[in-house]
């Protein structure tokens, strides 16, 4: 069982092995660039593990900024991460020791796996779960250390490769669109997150999306409730109150 | 170690602990076998088609639409990727077929 569920953890995650070797590779050359050897690429894909927030690490490296500033920049970069635990609580539960590594580990692209997975029969859920985590990662290391490692020798032009990550996203997007009727929570999610894009820059638009996210869905928490068959518990709780 | 070697160590170890703190606190908010409110529950149900939104819009935050090429191998690429989802519902074809696609784009047409 070990086995399948690890062919099919490597199989779903292959899409990121691509796009994290190239934004990884892209990391390390920018890293190497700024004089800082393939050891820092590795201790940072292995302790801090998060790549916009790693690019950014890299400016606040080689302008050697306060450790203030680290703090406050790591926050208002990483903050979407904040939300992801929020629905995974329940698939975490009963992870046991792996679980702390597993809530390291929940990068974008792996949130966005594991929380839209379809596990079919025969497959260990958790197991799952936590080959993805560290299929991940090892595909981080990897992209990081490498590039850094080359230098500014990339023997061909991968321009563009990392489009994988937005094709991901887009993939999941859409499944997620053709697997439920009530599309308003996708539409509030990109179009807030758009125009805030457009009020507050790409530096600060994060926050505020977010923020507005978590108001905009509590305020039709009636409507989407109704509408959302997946959720036992909360129908539980309907047929409870009537 | 010099003074910038152990600054620069300072940087990553400032830096690892807060990335883990944003993906720590919902667990430590809410540890396994507690109860916990009626709307955390909700949010958590909804959250992941409002995220992957978000994610989406995300990855265009570093494109210009006031400038060549105006964000269009993007958009074109996108189309790809959604027709191809819907046409055959294969991730992996869907994927690296926008990304080939994409690659041609920037390297050869948008240049």
């Amino acid at each position: 069982m070990g086995k399948r569920t690890l062919k099919k953890a490597f199989k779903d995650s292959l899409p990121i092995l691509a796009g994290y070797l190239a934004l990884g590779i892209g990391f390390g050359v920018l890293l190497h660039s700024k004089g800082y050897s393939f050891l820092w690429a590795l201790l940072m894909s292995c302790t801090i593990y998060a790549g916009a927030g790693q690019y950014a690490a890299v400016d606040l490296l080689s302008s050697g900024a306060s450790l203030i500033t680290t703090a406050v920049m790591t926050l208002i970069i990483n903050a979407r991460h904040f939300f992801y635990g929020f629905s995974l609580l329940d698939k975490y539960k009963g992870t046991g020791k792996a679980k702390p590594y597993m809530i390291f580990a929940l990068t974008d692209e792996t949130y966005s796996l594991v929380c839209t997975a379809k596990i079919p029969e025969g497959i260990d859920e958790k197991k799952y779960y936590l080959f993805i985590s560290i299929l991940d990662q090892l595909y981080w290391i990897s992209g990081c250390t490498i590039g850094a490692l080359l230098g500014t020798f990339i023997p061909f032009d991968s321009t563009g490769i990392d489009f994988a990550m937005t094709a991901l996203f887009v993939v999941i997007f859409v499944e997620q669109w053709l697997d439920t009727k009530e599309h308003l929570p996708a539409i509030l999610g990109a179009a807030t997150t758009l125009v805030c894009l457009f009020i507050f820059g790409a530096q600060y638009f994060i926050i505020p999306s977010m923020a507005f996210i978590a108001v905009e869905l509590v305020i039709f928490r009636k409507r989407f409730e109704k509408s959302n068959p997946d959720s036992n518990e909360e129908k539980a709780e309907v047929s409870e109150n009537g | 170690m010099d003074n910038n070697t152990v600054h620069s160590l300072l940087i990553v170890a400032v830096m690892a602990v807060f990335t883990a703190l944003t993906r720590f606190l919902p667990f430590l908010a809410f540890p396994e076998g507690r109860k916990r409110p009626k709307v955390i529950t909700y949010l958590g149900t909804v959250l992941p088609y409002a995220l992957i939104g978000m994610l989406v819009v995300y990855c265009f935050k570093s494109v210009s639409v006031f400038a060549y090429p105006y964000c269009i191998p993007e958009l074109l690429a996108v189309v790809l990727v959604t027709v191809l989802h819907i046409w055959k519902r294969n991730t992996l074809i869907s994927v690296f077929g926008g990304v080939i696609f994409y690659m041609v784009l920037v390297q050869c047409v948008f240049v």
